[in-house]
């Protein structure tokens, strides 16, 4: 690598922000304030929490499919929700509240972010850390407080909320409409500790983004994941926010007689509810407020990535890298002025629906833009189907798909059909779930060398791909025909509706729970893939195994405590500059200068 | 690699289309003439996106396919094209934004209707519908076309008054409760959504139009129904642990067959 002489501020920085490397086991693996500690930390916790959602949308799967049959290891754990092993429809709800819940939050959102972000934007910007180390230690302790408040909820009285992922008010603020009690504050107070975790966590992103990059390192030098990883902190930082008051209100309304959701004359199950004045459809203007910047705080790390992959195994520099940055930051924008589309039918002024409807169609622009940079990217290109570039074909492809169903629903006429059907279902868990997840996957596999100094097992990756791609479109294709019926969301079984009975909604939703629990088991070889390679798996001393060109991959694998062992990279060139004419290899470090790209004797022999 | 990929990216799409063009499950027929235009928007849509769903992934497909074959090339180092750029960022302007455009006017014929007239008359049937979980309520003015007033002390589900219906007070004497729907075919109805507790959806698939019953709300949807039958009515907003079964039946019927019925109902009263 190319070193330079930091200036004297730099000198200065490097100084104060240099913490020694922590001895003992608890200051370096369980309250430590590095970054790469951090994000792997943030990741495991998205291991775990990914395996708990699967296992109870497996519950959900199961009970829609046979409604009556009985487990009796079931009944064991939930003696109330499953008597005698069969479970009962608030079990079901609960179950389906709480796969949203762990997934949307504890998977989709720290992963990508807290996981992927955190260790490598510092790296990828040639920072010795975040900003601010210690804020980085307590955001990822106040999201596993979190997670510990939502597991909570499982064992609890009365067991775990059944108002939906969503929460909407009466149901989730006057406990006599639902059968649980302290399960749905515990559930607020984990939102609410969430939120304010993640609102750390986006402060010290935009600060280390903004501040910390290497000198060279201009904004449109940057790579794409770490623009993706700015935008989606800015998103965090505005939308969580209001999430958090949201929550705190519902908190208020439930436990001290607030009424700030819950409107006057309410009346269940013959007994007058005790309220006056609150309106339910402000909580889903609040909700979705977050909520829709929320899809793109999940997706828009695995676009980052899938950039990042695309470009590195094409051998071919991003397509159009401004249109890229342009369609991030328009994405990022337009998320804040869509929610209305979630309340196309909620009761909501009729009249709104055109802006709102206009407005969720604009960003069907920025992402046809990157779909079609992507292929751009790899048309050309000379593909290495390593199984990171798996995954982000398979991304592209997923993308597309649930993306297009989103076209169908953000109109209001068509949303009138379609609102709270299957088709929904279908379309948020391709584009933020699964989507989402392949990213992930394509992170994973791409960056572990580096953070482990070690591979992954190739073949198995590829397996663990084939049947994961197949198998998640085998899963969420035929809920759009469910959608079609039209099947209604969150119904615990489809015996009480003549029309699904007729219809052949039985017989898709046992295709679809098969290819559930198939795809579900192949998540066991990641899972073993991931676990064995950090011990076991091929060791990867090399700084550069995949021949990629940001500053990650011009430190030894797994990185130093500090980074750059104290020195300041300086950066020459864009991120993605592959096969260039006249170069003596297909790619060009960001560290590298033109002598040392082009093949003239540099002046001072370099260590890349 | 490549050629596999690309055969189970086109056989994905594959399998995943031909379900939507041999509508093998599909809506229910509509029976409005608004519902018609609904499905003029839906398909609409579907060829929009139909054709852009297909041409991406054969596209994908075909990229993975093209440029993994082993050649002595070099890759290209194109760094984009901005004319591209800009013709498929327009293209899809115009597509996706065009499309709200063409079937907007159809929502606002469903749901501009707060400032119309509420009264009741000879060609406009109100309905009101409440929700609770986990049933319907139905009412009717009766026979002075009048809905009585209410008030929630009354509310006595064991006693048939889920509204709480005020029997002495002028135009609730002969308002009618029901647990189904029936009306004319042929004549405008206005339903008129509230809810007791939760958020309830009224929706009936073969009008294509659906509603959350709000507390605290009045909501209204308009139809005129031109195909006699027995439809269902699903709820379709998370209203609790009976969400499932909380359904009921529209009965779509002649002119004669409802007055029939409504005076059927009417002698019931007293």
């Amino acid at each position: 690598m190319t070193e330079v002489q930091p200036s004297k501020e730099v000198a200065e920085y490097t100084e104060v922000h240099r913490h020694p490397e922590p001895k003992s086991f608890l200051w370096k693996y369980i309250f430590s304030v590095d970054h790469k500690v951090i994000g792997i930390q943030y990741m495991l916790l998205a291991v775990v929490a990914v395996f708990v959602g699967m296992a109870l949308s497996l519950l959900v799967r199961l009970r829609l499919v046979c409604p009556e049959c009985s487990y009796p290891l079931l009944g064991q754990f939930f003696p109330v929700g499953a008597p005698e092993g069969v479970m009962t429809p608030e079990f079901y709800l609960a179950m389906l509240t709480m796969h949203g819940t762990v997934m949307v939050f504890m998977v989709l959102t720290t992963a990508p972010q807290g996981g992927f972000g955190n260790y490598f934007l510092p790296i990828q910007i040639g920072a010795a850390d975040m900003a601010f180390p210690r804020l980085n230690m307590l955001s990822f302790w106040t999201t596993f407080v979190s997670f510990l408040l939502l597991m909570a909820a499982f064992v609890v009285e009365g067991g775990a909320p059944m108002s939906g992922w969503t929460g909407y008010p009466p149901l989730s603020a006057v406990p006599e409409a639902t059968v649980q009690g302290i399960g749905q504050d515990l559930w607020l107070a984990s939102i609410a500790v969430f939120c304010i975790a993640s609102l750390l966590g986006a402060l010290n992103f935009i600060v280390t983004t903004l501040d910390l990059r290497a000198k060279g390192l201009t904004m449109m030098r940057m790579p794409l994941t770490c623009w993706t990883w700015f935008v989606t902190a800015i998103l965090g930082l505005l939308a969580f926010g209001v999430l958090l008051a949201a929550g705190v209100l519902l908190l208020m309304d439930r436990n001290v007689g607030t009424s700030f959701f819950v409107p006057a004359g309410l009346v269940v199950s013959d007994k007058v509810i005790d309220h006056s004045g609150g309106s339910p459809i402000l909580w889903q203007h609040l909700f979705w407020f977050f909520g829709h910047p929320e899809v793109y705080i999940a997706i828009l790390p695995g676009m980052g990535v899938t950039s990042h992959v695309l470009s590195t195994f094409a051998r071919k520099t991003v397509f159009g890298y401004r249109a890229m940055v342009y369609a991030i930051t328009a994405i990022g924008g337009l998320g804040f002025v869509v929610w209305g589309h979630h309340m196309f039918v909620s009761g909501m002024s009729p009249y709104s629906a055109f802006v709102f409807s206009v407005l969720t169609m604009c960003i069907g622009v920025p992402s046809a833009i990157k779909t079609f940079n992507w292929i751009g990217t790899m048309w050309g290109g000379k593909i290495r189907f390593t199984s990171p570039m798996l995954y982000s074909i398979g991304f592209v492809s997923l993308f597309v798909s649930g993306g297009l169903s989103g076209i169908f629903l953000g109109q209001p006429t068509v949303d009138l059909y379609f609102h709270d059907t299957y088709f929904v279902v279908a379309h948020f868990h391709l584009i933020m779930g699964v989507a989402a997840i392949f990213g992930m996957f394509a992170g994973m596999t791409f960056w572990f060398p580096k953070m482990f100094g070690r591979m992954m097992n190739e073949p198995l990756s590829k397996i663990h791909f084939w049947i994961t791609f197949v198998g998640v479109y085998a899963i969420f294709g035929p809920m759009h025909y469910l959608g079609m019926l039209p099947h209604p969301r969150r119904y615990a079984e489809i015996t009480s509706v003549d029309y699904l009975g007729a219809t052949g909604a039985a017989e898709l939703h046992m295709f679809i729970t098969v290819a559930a629990v198939l795809t579900v088991l192949a998540q066991f070889i990641f899972l073993y893939n991931f676990v064995k390679s950090i011990f076991a798996g091929k060791e990867c001393r090399e700084e550069n195994p995949w021949e990629a060109t940001t500053l990650e991959w011009a430190i030894p694998s797994p990185p130093p405590h500090d980074n750059f062992a104290g020195k300041v990279p300086h950066v020459y060139r864009g991120a993605y500059d592959f096969s260039l004419r006249g170069a003596k290899r297909d790619f060009a470090m960001q560290c590298n200068d033109d002598k040392a790209v082009f093949g003239e004797p540099a002046p001072q022999a370099s260590g890349d | 690699m490549g050629l596999l990929l690309a055969i189970v990216v086109w056989a994905i799409t594959f399998a995943m289309a031909v379900p939507f063009v041999t509508q093998t499950w599909w809506m229910p027929e509509s029976i409005t003439a608004l519902g018609d235009e609904i499905d003029q928007a839906f398909n609409w849509t579907l060829v929009g996106t139909g054709v852009i769903f297909l041409l991406a992934q054969a596209a994908l497909g075909y990229t993975v396919w093209q440029f993994s074959r082993p050649t002595d090339k070099p890759a290209s180092d194109s760094h984009g094209n901005n004319k591209l750029e800009v013709l498929w960022t327009t293209a899809a302007a115009v597509i996706f934004v065009g499309l709200t455009f063409v079937t907007y006017s159809v929502w606002a014929e469903t749901r501009f209707i707060e400032q119309k007239s509420m009264e009741p008359s000879a060609d406009r049937l109100i309905v009101e519908v409440t929700g609770q979980q986990f049933v319907w309520n139905m009412r009717y003015a009766g026979e002075d076309n009048q809905f009585g007033p209410t008030d929630i002390a009354l509310i006595d589900d064991a006693a048939g008054n889920p509204v709480g219906l005020d029997r002495s007070a002028p135009g609730g004497a002969d308002d009618i409760m029901v647990p189904e729907m029936q009306v004319p075919v042929n004549k405008e109805v206005e339903v008129v959504l509230k809810s007791k507790d939760v958020l309830h959806n009224f929706f009936v698939p073969e009008l294509r139009i659906k509603l959350d019953t709000v507390p605290g709300l009045v909501g209204k949807l308009r139809f005129t129904a031109t195909k006699e039958g027995k439809y269902e009515i699903v709820c379709s907003e998370l209203c609790g642990l009976g969400h499932y079964k909380m359904r009921s039946f529209l009965h779509v019927v002649t002119q004669e067959e409802y007055e029939a019925w409504i005076a059927e109902q009417a002698s019931y009263l007293f």
